[in-house]
């Protein structure tokens, strides 16, 4: 299985020169990074080109990289990590484009795969990040009135506000949540244990 | 001339035929849909944020409560992704056993598809029928877990222990409400294990299936109810993201279990229903066909689960505990519980993405790790949130009856697509 992506990978390389960034095969799964300027043309490309004829998106979702291993991260804060599926080849890829800048932005791509419309919707309304091009772009999941961007990792779990009903005014009402934080289990990042398979990605870079 | 104008109406969220809680903001022209908007997200309890909190096993009773009719598939997709970014093999017992129950999963999750469906469109006998061969189905869960339904049994590395030699049966104490006969005569094909249960299940339940079919399939109502309503052409049902029997409805011959084999579905035989029209009506046949190929692997699986015994969970005490004899006399074993129950498993930096094929489709988890002993991101991919977004398009142009009839063609259930 990681011959047949090691070779797709070096065809999607030459094929989209310059516009895509790393190429990684790791765990039988091909990663792109793809150029926030250039994503609209290679998607299209990878859809419609029959070599690799991606007709379907099966997943997409935000990422925010703020508090990786514990803030090793220096790349863009956000990204948008896409799933695509051949049924006619048969095989996967997953693309990342980072979303730069203060307001993160990429382009939409519901004018290539239509399921693409709620899940930006899900990750504009989870992550903040702002799609370019969306038709429609609202909350999905996240009440009437919500403030925030919840799965931001600077959110906090127990949330800013929590409603109840006031007898007096004969209404539900908001008010600012009165549970405390719990941290049940301690976060713990390891580097001694022995599931360092040979393609996954710190043994790559000789860690 | 009085001025005719489209009006907005208001479904649910507390409607029966909503599936849960679904608040649909129909424009209608007449009695005619123009747009569907569906208002998901009031069963959104961030599942994928809670994920971020716990450590690995902490979490996978979460997955049972994401398509809570389907509570194993979920929860095999969880355990693959983890192995899968642990690189181990999960021994050939396990494999087999996460199988069989994925099967009985596909049959309980159809079944209540096929009851609510019919129901909604107003045959109440299905409902009926169907929740008789549900309590079948529940009882193995039971058996296995003790849980009817949020079984959490599957382990990261195989499941949680083997399959139990006795089925329970019926306190036989008769009461106000059951008498003595009566229950012998509900334990009498449940004296043996609980494979000779699932096999006298796998006997009876193609039967059951005629039954189903005797009332349904060239029924004029069911017929009229179902038959060119929600047409998806394949090209639209790709586009939309559409898998499982959306999919093959349409008459695209894609199934993870043939295209992409995970455990052992390349070892057994069955065979792919595929849909012409792309039709409720289809679908509905490609639902009820898959009912008898599942029945068929799980007669495969207990035929194999009886000649070969063997472990059911890997032997490694960094991801599965050791057993608790163990533990009472060596102290690498206790600090092993300890450790695995205190700090949890510590899954090394990157990526994955394991998929397999749900009852309703193709329910994937997307993993990242920084090689910390708690997930850094988790994303469920729930087919059910790509079909309940096809809705408008599936719905414009038909009745106000037959978005009911869509709805439950789609088998939308709000756990996984709220998550």
């Amino acid at each position: 299985m990681s011959d047949y992506y090691q070779n797709l990978s070096t065809r999607i390389e030459q094929r989209f020169q310059g516009q895509v960034g790393r190429c990684t095969v790791a765990m039988g799964e091909l990663t792109v990074e793809v150029m926030r300027q250039h994503m609209l043309d290679v998607y299209r490309a990878l859809r419609d080109e029959p070599d690799f004829a991606f007709e379907q998106l099966i997943d997409l979702c935000g990422i925010d990289y703020s508090a990786y291993g514990d803030g090793v991260w220096n790349a863009p804060r956000f990204a948008v990590a896409y799933h695509l599926l051949s049924v006619r080849n048969n095989h996967r890829i997953r693309l990342k484009v980072f979303a730069r800048g203060d307001v993160p932005l990429v382009d939409s791509v519901v004018s290539i795969w239509s399921s693409a419309d709620w899940y930006e919707r899900e990750a504009f309304d989870l992550f903040g990040i702002v799609f370019e091009g969306h038709p429609d772009l609202r909350r999905i999941l996240t009440d009437y009135g919500f403030v925030g961007h919840p799965f931001r990792k600077d959110f906090p779990v127990i949330g800013n506000v929590e409603m109840r009903y006031d007898p007096d005014k004969g209404r539900v009402v908001y008010q600012p949540v009165t549970i405390e934080p719990r941290d049940l289990i301690s976060r713990v990042i390891r580097h001694d244990h022995r599931y360092v398979t040979p393609d996954s990605p710190s043994a790559q870079e000789g860690k | 001339m009085a001025e005719i104008r489209n009006f907005t109406m208001n479904f649910g969220p507390q409607h029966p035929a909503a599936h849960g809680v679904l608040r649909l903001v129909l424009e209608m022209d007449g009695e005619v849909i123009q747009r569907a908007d569906p208002h998901i997200g009031l069963l959104h309890r961030a599942t994928e944020k809670l994920a971020e909190q716990r450590h690995y096993v902490q979490s996978l009773p979460y997955m049972d409560r994401l398509d809570y009719v389907s509570m194993l598939s979920n929860e095999h997709a969880y355990c693959m992704a983890i192995e899968k970014m642990l690189g181990i093999e999960v021994p050939l017992r396990a494999q087999y056993i996460r199988v069989m129950f994925d099967e009985i999963t596909r049959i309980l999750n159809h079944l209540l598809w096929l009851g609510s469906h019919a129901l909604d469109v107003g045959a109440m006998t299905m409902f009926l029928y169907c929740f008789r061969e549900r309590e079948d189905l529940m009882d193995c869960y039971e058996a296995v877990s003790g849980a009817r339904l949020h079984a959490a049994y599957y382990r990261p590395g195989g499941v949680y222990r083997d399959l139990p030699e006795r089925m329970p049966q019926y306190d036989t104490k008769a009461s106000k409400w059951h008498s003595a006969e009566e229950l012998q005569q509900r334990n009498e094909n449940r004296q043996g294990s609980l494979l000779d249960f699932i096999e006298d299940f796998t006997r009876r339940f193609p039967g059951y299936v005629d039954e189903y079919e005797t009332l349904l399939t060239e029924n004029r109502i069911w017929k009229q109810r179902t038959v060119g309503i929600g047409v998806v052409s394949p090209e639209r049902a790709l586009q939309m993201g559409f898998t499982g029997p959306m999919l093959r409805g349409s008459g695209i011959a894609w199934d993870l279990r043939k295209k992409q084999p995970y455990e052992v579905y390349d070892r057994l035989d069955f065979d792919i229903p595929v849909g012409t029209n792309g039709d409720s009506y289809d679908r509905y046949l490609v639902r009820i066909e898959e009912f008898r190929q599942s029945n068929r692997i799980i007669e495969q699986c207990v035929e194999w689960l009886r000649k070969n015994p063997g472990q059911v969970i890997v032997d490694d005490h960094k991801v599965a505990p050791p057993p608790r004899v163990e533990m009472k006399g060596d102290m690498e074993a206790l600090i092993h519980h300890f450790k695995l129950f205190s700090e949890g498993i510590t899954v090394p930096e990157g990526e994955a993405y394991a998929a397999i094929e749900h009852p309703k489709g193709e329910f994937g988890i997307y993993l990242i790790s920084d090689g910390a002993n708690k997930p850094y991101r988790l994303k469920i991919r729930a087919p059910g949130f790509a079909h309940l977004a096809g809705l408008d398009e599936m719905v414009r142009g038909h009745m106000l009856a037959d978005v009911v009839a869509v709805i439950g063609t789609q088998d939308i259930v709000f756990g996984e697509i709220d998550r």
